[in-house]
């Protein structure tokens, strides 16, 4: 019974997933570089390359969010994040969790949306979802820039004020959006 | 074990395949505002009143994208053409935290109303994080 009922929701989530908007969204970016292409020529071959060299640079970290998604979907199951990072959750130990994940995570914030995506099915609360997002903003590894340019001062304090406002935003999401999951 | 191993494969390429094309066309779409718009045209914006500049600070951080390491050097640049720290670090935080060109590939796997409330809540925040920061430094 139970192993039918797992085959019929993986139906679901298969229609819902098999949706064709990301390759409208897609389309429709193509179309706006062919208009600016006709435009203005010579942005094509600067454009062309800054894309490929960005590219090169996240081929990586698709795979990395790959693999987490893969260890997620494998170990974790939508229970157990419910109970530590879901509506219901108490767990203070969550939001230090979810600062230190955003803070570790590498790449563009995009790059993330997907795995962020399945665990908010999961029912991951929004707040800590924005919280994350908020945190990616914080990166150790270029930190000795932002000294370099502003200071050690300047840094600190505003590495220390982005990590409360964090929270503080995930705080306020929760208020207005009630710890609701993404409505489909 | 098997299955659960081959179910979790699936559904994550399944997530994959549904990002990827956002993605992609999140990247075209940076590619061509990093070539179409100069760096030097951002300190014709500001006009040297502190909230407007954090205001402007903010929408500028918050149209454009791309590396961090990006935001640090027109940020640079805009602290030697003498424009208010409290405008450039409105810039440098809204850079990172709000996402304009991104808020579709936002809304398509997070969810509509989540995505734009997290963008200006983020947008506002990146001016309160500014004005706290420098304040908290000219005390110090």
């Amino acid at each position: 019974m139970k192993k039918k009922q797992r085959k019929k929701q993986g139906k679901i989530e298969g229609k819902v997933e098999m949706s064709h908007n990301q390759w409208y969204f897609l389309a429709g970016v193509f179309v706006i570089a062919i208009i600016i292409f006709l435009f203005k020529p010579d942005a094509i071959t600067p454009s062309i390359q800054f894309f490929y060299s960005f590219l090169k640079k996240i081929i990586p970290i698709i795979c990395l969010i790959f693999v987490l998604m893969f260890l997620i979907n494998f170990f974790v199951t939508p229970k157990q994040l419910v109970k530590y990072l879901g509506k219901k959750s108490k767990s203070i130990i969550a939001w230090p969790v979810v600062v230190i994940a955003g803070i570790i995570s590498t790449g563009p914030i995009y790059m993330w949306y997907p795995l962020l995506n399945d665990l908010q099915k999961k029912g991951v609360k929004n707040s800590f979802i924005a919280t994350f997002l908020y945190n990616r903003a914080i990166k150790p590894a270029l930190l000795p820039l932002i000294i370099f340019y502003f200071g050690l001062a300047f840094t600190i304090v505003l590495t220390i004020v982005m990590i409360i406002t964090s929270v503080f935003q995930g705080l306020i999401i929760d208020k207005i959006l009630g710890g609701k999951k993404k409505k489909k | 074990m098997n299955e659960r191993f081959k179910e979790s494969v699936v559904k994550s390429l399944r997530a994959m395949y549904r990002s990827l094309p956002i993605i992609f066309g999140v990247i075209i779409l940076i590619s061509l505002m990093n070539v179409l718009v100069p760096k030097t045209f951002f300190t014709t914006l500001f006009q040297g009143n502190l909230l407007f500049d954090s205001f402007i600070g903010s929408v500028l951080g918050s149209i454009l994208a791309g590396t961090p390491i990006t935001s640090y050097v027109i940020s640079g640049e805009l602290l030697k053409q003498g424009i208010s720290l409290i405008a450039v670090t409105a810039f440098i935080v809204s850079w990172v935290t709000v996402g304009i060109i991104q808020l579709p590939a936002e809304m398509m796997l997070l969810g509509k109303k989540f995505a734009i409330i997290r963008n200006v809540t983020a947008f506002i925040l990146s001016i309160i994080v500014a004005i706290v920061t420098v304040t908290i430094l000219s005390i110090l």
